[in-house]
């Protein structure tokens, strides 16, 4: 059956479903807010300062070397798609392209930048 | 023209019945898993609406559509509002890519498997927007996680996802099933078990459940990313969870245990092997929950980055090295 169309199709169908379950729980749901009801949840303690709080710069370098590695996904896909044409060129080219990546990794690694304390 | 719009008709039927038939499995799909795990508590589980509780899901959709939907003090309100349904369509799509039988299927493209792979990247989107609007510390705190969780999870994923495309040659979902059926094991789960068991756990992390449920952990963030939600945006949360694991499962039945394909025909009962294997591997999800304690997030960080990419990068050498020598 079809290609991109119906995919779309099917997205559309999950928004609409979505949307429309908001929107009955919109005309069926009671609605009574007081001011203590609108606080953000905080275990019963009224929430001081911001809650959007300084993180820890980790997060930040995950997001990095993901990046780093998704390039790499991105671009071993299309060669494992075509490999039995590539052959041992292919393998070997990818197998250098690989082992710069993995030197980089190691190095992560070496500095800490996996190490979650 | 006048056949394109039976055949748009025609389409979005069978599109409605396909949703249908998936929202009905990841509504009970919630009620087994209440279910499994209290009887592996030695409870009863649900056991009041209806025969069994068979009925409890419907009861508790309807419970969900009366309740008040809140919206605390200080969120950031167009992404508070979007975000359920970016994890829920980005969740939810995938249902459109997966062959359910030898021509059932909605969305038959060529580069399917990268397509649920770039879905389930989006849905972590859902999770951090919504952690960020959501003006809670915790939500904050689970936002980040989840999302940190995720991207780590998707790359050991994404390259034991690599090794079946090695073997395959294609990306079209379609082709994977049916090179696997001419393959001499006839499934990729004997060849590629290591890249299974990769997946198995990768596709646990990326669902954020037990034992990498961190960025929900109950008894820390209380529910994590999506705790200022309330009613049917907690509800849409909910679906999109229990959508991902139907999808991931389901890719897994695709990619590794051959499809629709079973041993043998078995007449009347369509779908069957399709479906055995799904239900066999949502068990898994659920058995795993009730028997793991959680991870600790340097444990869980540890796992995806120090175990899982090295091991399945291995693995990948090691199948492209062995397709060159046979």
């Amino acid at each position: 059956m079809g290609g991109y169309l119906n995919l779309f199709l099917f997205g559309l169908l999950l928004l609409i479903l979505g949307i429309a379950l908001v929107v009955l729980n919109w005309i069926l749901g009671l609605r009574r807010p007081y001011s203590e009801k609108l606080i953000p949840y905080e275990c019963g303690l009224d929430p001081s300062g911001d809650a959007r709080i300084p993180f820890r710069v980790r997060f930040y370098l995950i997001a990095v070397i993901f990046l780093v590695f998704d390039v790499e996904i991105i671009f071993l896909y299309p060669w494992a798609v075509i490999f039995e044409e590539l052959s041992w060129f292919g393998f070997v080219e990818i197998g250098v392209f690989v082992i710069m990546l993995l030197i980089a990794y190691i190095y992560a690694w070496s500095e800490g930048a996996l190490k979650w304390e | 023209m006048e056949g394109s719009i039976e055949k748009f008709i025609f389409t979005l039927i069978v599109a409605i019945i396909i949703l249908v038939i998936a929202l009905l499995h990841v509504a009970y799909l919630t009620y087994a898993e209440r279910k499994i795990i209290a009887r592996m508590q030695q409870r009863l589980g649900p056991n009041r609406v209806g025969p069994r509780g068979l009925l409890q899901p419907i009861a508790d959709m309807l419970k969900l559509l009366t309740k008040e939907d809140i919206t605390p003090y200080g969120v950031d309100k167009p992404i508070f509002y979007i975000a359920p349904f970016i994890s829920l369509v980005c969740a939810g799509t995938g249902v459109a890519l997966i062959p359910l039988w030898e021509n059932l299927i909605l969305s038959n493209i060529n580069v399917g498997l990268l397509f649920i792979l770039a879905l389930s990247s989006l849905a972590s989107y859902g999770v951090i927007l919504s952690g960020w609007g959501s003006n809670s510390r915790y939500a904050f705190l689970g936002g980040l996680r989840a999302s940190a969780q995720v991207i780590s999870y998707e790359i050991a994923m994404s390259l034991s996802l690599l090794s079946v495309v090695l073997m395959a040659g294609s990306l079209n979902l379609m082709d994977i099933v049916k090179a696997q059926i001419n393959s001499p094991y006839k499934i990729y789960l004997i060849p590629q078990i290591i890249a299974f068991y990769v997946f198995i756990i990768s596709a646990v992390a990326e669902c954020n459940r037990v034992p990498f449920d961190l960025p929900e952990a109950e008894t820390e963030l209380v529910a994590g990313y999506f705790v200022e939600y309330s009613a049917m945006r907690f509800a849409i949360f909910y679906l999109a969870e229990y959508f991902g694991m139907v999808i991931m499962s389901a890719l897994a039945v695709t990619c590794f245990l051959g499809g629709w394909v079973g041993p043998f025909e078995v007449p009347y009962v369509p779908f069957f092997w399709f479906l055995l294997k799904l239900y066999i591997l949502l068990f898994i999800y659920i058995w795993v929950r009730a028997t793991l304690p959680r991870y600790r997030y340097d444990q869980l960080m540890g796992l995806g980055w120090k175990v899982l990419i090295p091991v399945a990068l291995i693995n990948l050498f090691l199948t492209a090295f062995l397709k060159l020598i046979f």
